[in-house]
């Protein structure tokens, strides 16, 4: 019963976003195409055969509600479009190709700083006021308010060109410690994150009535927190976690700028300033479906922490 | 690939764009095609043209006519002859107007190539014909001393018809592009590196001393030079300005910078009264520039401060110079604010003026210190607007809202035809609204000429007419700034900042 309900529930919420997602797709096109410069505008200036030669190829000859309904159409079909900028490459794979490194960066880096996060808030919080907890909360506004754009050149400096422990950039090797660097940056801000939001929420909790009662039981507060506190601590921080793991998934520019990743990221921004029209929309499509997933994927995970939101 | 494999790691810049000769437009996608494909021509290391695909050729004396014998040795990379055939179809596929090539007008000297670009005549027109198995003939439509030069270009170099037709666009791709260079593509990971390995088939393979080579994506400077720091580089593509200075002091025999045919200027759009009416102000607006102190404190890599618009070290040509290029900087400014007033301009009444530049930190301090130039030395406040390249671009061409903007111009081949054609009144790269009737007949007399002295002085002409009436005010010759490792043997300065990997080698 409470399955079937949860099913119910997962297929309104994804055809509802189906306005959503058509809403996106339009205005994003508009968008690029109300941005100034075309993808074939350079610095040297093309005489107007010829730039009338690669507009018919590319249909930009055509209405822009025509243009619209021809890529509207292909979406239909389940096709991104070929990219402006790399000729002979389809939207598809270069999304893929790029998705790839974004994702296994993203997940290990959200996985690391779950387990650290939420480690260190619990502890915090347990003891309250010490000095442990005073270095936690120390570190955690450190890590929110120092940058990656100022860490990531620091580590890579240290550990790659001084220590020489690690390699400076992604394409030049093919063991897991190309790994290291990128995932540290990209989980520092999350760990932080977490580590403060954990905190806080656990506080509350064990200042709630329930967990009083169950002290007065005589449980021992690593009981009262795994079996008791945890679970409803836990709801504040997932609805930062749905639109957070889709962000940190989809990858960050400048991690990836710095560490020479072919990830998504870049991809984006440098799609965005080629004015690869086709490119652009691909990823803003694939981002905003992560998020719709997320976003419900929270919304289940709700029902399964606390009670009285699935009585609901 | 073999472990002990001879492997060099440059560092190339942004992602080129595809691998397809005729398709490719940046500088970095033509950077791997000289490693990949070898025209009828080629450069050496110094930069001097040399034979190539072919191993000779004829010019006819009215410069109209040229004829190429290639050499019966040259192979594609699998192993198949190149013939005069592969280079019909390569350049009838650069013309046609299915392939939409960008750089399509580079063959626009030779009979019928306009023509066809525009839709008007078929392809087979196109003056180029294969009159033996090794031998290729090119007519002109007008006599083009810079032609041969053409022939070393990207856009010309040939490709495999059979290849083309099976893979279609996908031709390009690893795995499936054919190629008659001393390299072969063997892998293409999007965002990371190309690798290429030598070509066994290629005819000049002994030559060939690295066997892989890989061009590495980096998109920032900075981050490139951290790579070369950690030695996962060997050859950089540019230098951070910021990092210049020390790196001149810790490591001067791996820095390499060399004059480079392009010149950074501003450009004056004419349609803005102010500066279409005034050719005093747009004198003053130059003169107030101290191009000595720019270059040797806010752009500080050795860039040369420019007096003319075509840069030293083009061929068979020496450019007139703007005559304060001598004077003080005391009796310059002096000049400069004389002119300002008489071209109606006071503390009263100051210059009200935009300047666009597009993103960056170099333009960006570049645009502070000429407006603090200005300032001080005529006294107005020039407004300053930032904008992304391609809005600025658009902008430019528009031609509506620009009055100053910042752009740079680099020669595609040596010749002062290159920097000159953009400004004839009808150009689509004339950006500046300039149309002088003397300056479009020079050069029309210089296209006309086979006499190379006396084609000089017709470009050298219309480059004096051009600094009289001043659309553009050039500020420095930019140069090439690389840092090469150590163990790197072979590299050359050159001016067109070319370096096939095939010309290079380790100790």
């Amino acid at each position: 019963m409470q399955q079937r309900g949860a099913l119910r529930f997962a297929l309104t919420r994804l055809l509802s976003a189906i306005p959503t997602l058509f809403l996106i797709i339009v205005l994003a096109f508009m968008m690029m195409r109300a941005a100034p410069g075309g993808p074939f505008d350079e610095e040297r200036a093309i005489p107007p055969e010829t730039a009338a030669n690669i507009e018919r190829a590319y249909h930009l000859d055509e209405s822009l509600p025509r243009q619209f309904r021809r890529y509207f159409g292909g979406l239909l079909r389940g096709d991104l479009g070929p990219s402006y900028r790399y000729p002979g490459y389809s939207v598809a794979e270069l999304i893929g190709g790029a998705m790839r490194y974004s994702l296994q960066l993203g997940a290990l880096a959200m996985l690391s700083a779950l387990i650290l996060g939420v480690g260190a808030g619990v502890l915090a919080a347990v003891r309250k006021r010490s000095l442990l907890d005073r270095m936690v909360t120390g570190l955690a506004m450190t890590g929110i308010s120092i940058p990656i754009f100022v860490i990531a050149p620091l580590f890579l400096l240290v550990f790659a060109v001084y220590l020489g422990w690690l390699p400076a950039s992604w394409g030049d090797s093919e063991s897991g410690l190309r790994y290291v660097l990128p995932v540290i940056a990209l989980a520092l801000p999350q760990v932080a994150y977490v580590t403060r939001m954990t905190r806080a929420s656990m506080i509350e909790v064990m200042n709630s009535d329930f967990i009083r009662t169950a002290r007065a039981q005589g449980l021992s507060t690593f009981t009262i927190v795994r079996r008791h506190a945890l679970r409803p601590a836990m709801v504040p921080l997932l609805s930062y976690m749905g639109p957070a793991v889709a962000a940190v998934l989809t990858g960050s520019v400048v991690v990836e700028q710095i560490f020479g990743i072919p990830g998504l990221g870049q991809l984006f921004v440098r799609s965005a300033l080629n004015r690869d029209y086709t490119l652009v929309l691909g990823i803003v499509i694939f981002y905003a479906t992560l998020v719709i997933v997320f976003n419900l994927l929270v919304d289940i995970a709700y029902g399964f922490l606390d009670p009285r939101i699935r009585r609901q | 690939m073999l472990p002990e494999a001879r492997l060099l790691n440059r560092g190339i810049g942004p992602e080129p764009e595809t691998l397809d000769p005729q398709l490719a437009r940046t500088t970095q996608s033509h950077i791997a095609l000289r490693d990949l494909f070898e025209g009828l021509v080629s450069y050496s290391a110094e930069g001097v043209l040399v034979a190539a695909a072919a191993s000779r050729w004829k010019i006819s004396a009215d410069g109209l006519r040229y004829k190429f014998w290639l050499r019966p040795e040259g192979r594609w990379s699998n192993g198949e002859t190149v013939v005069a055939r592969d280079f019909v179809y390569s350049f009838r596929r650069l013309v046609d107007p299915e392939t939409a090539a960008f750089y399509a007008e580079t063959l626009n000297s030779v009979v019928n190539a306009a023509e066809i670009t525009a839709g008007n005549k078929p392809p087979e027109a196109l003056g180029v014909e294969a009159t033996s198995r090794f031998e290729l003939e090119i007519t002109l439509r007008e006599p083009t001393p810079y032609f041969l030069s053409l022939l070393a270009q990207a856009a010309t170099y040939p490709v495999r018809e059979a290849t083309v037709v099976e893979f279609g666009e996908q031709f390009a791709r690893a795995g499936k592009l054919v190629s008659n260079g001393a390299y072969r593509l063997a892998k293409w990971e999007i965002g990371l590196a190309i690798t290429l390995i030598r070509n066994e088939q290629y005819w000049n393979n002994k030559n060939t001393a690295i066997d892989v080579v890989r061009h590495h994506v980096t998109v920032e400077p900075s981050v490139e030079l951290f790579r070369y720091r950690a030695g996962e580089l060997d050859v950089t593509s540019t230098i951070p300005s910021e990092a210049f200075a020390r790196i001149r002091d810790e490591r001067p025999a791996e820095l390499r910078v060399s004059a480079f045919l392009g010149t950074y200027y501003y450009g004056l759009n004419l349609n803005y009264p102010p500066l279409g009416d005034n050719p005093e102000l747009r004198q003053a607006l130059s003169m107030a520039i101290d191009r000595e102190a720019l270059t040797a404190s806010v752009t500080g890599r050795g860039e040369q401060p420019a007096y003319s618009w075509i840069p030293p070290g083009v061929q068979n040509y020496e450019s007139p110079v703007l005559s304060y290029a001598t004077l003080s900087t005391e009796k310059r400014n002096a000049a400069a604010k004389r002119l300002y007033t008489e071209a109606g301009y006071n503390e009263a009444n100051p210059l009200q003026i935009q300047l666009r530049y597009n993103t960056s930190e170099t333009h960006k301090n570049i645009a502070l210190a000429i407006q603090a130039m200005w300032r001080h030395t005529l006294g107005f406040e020039a407004e300053l607007i930032n904008e992304e390249f391609r809005v600025l671009v658009t902008n430019m061409r528009a031609m509506k809202i620009t009055q100053i903007f910042r752009s740079s111009w680099n020669g595609d081949y040596n010749d002062a035809y290159a920097f000159l054609a953009m400004f004839e009144s009808d150009n689509p790269s004339n950006m500046f609204g300039y149309s002088n009737e003397d300056y479009d007949l020079q050069l029309k007399r210089a296209a006309k000429q086979t006499n190379p002295a006396r084609r000089r002085l017709y470009l050298e002409e219309a480059e004096r007419v051009l600094l009289a009436d001043l659309p553009v005010i050039p500020i420095y010759y930019h140069v090439s700034k690389h840092l090469v490792s150590p163990s790197v043997r072979g590299w050359q300065d050159n001016v067109l900042d070319y370096h096939y990997s095939q010309h290079l080698s380790f100790d």
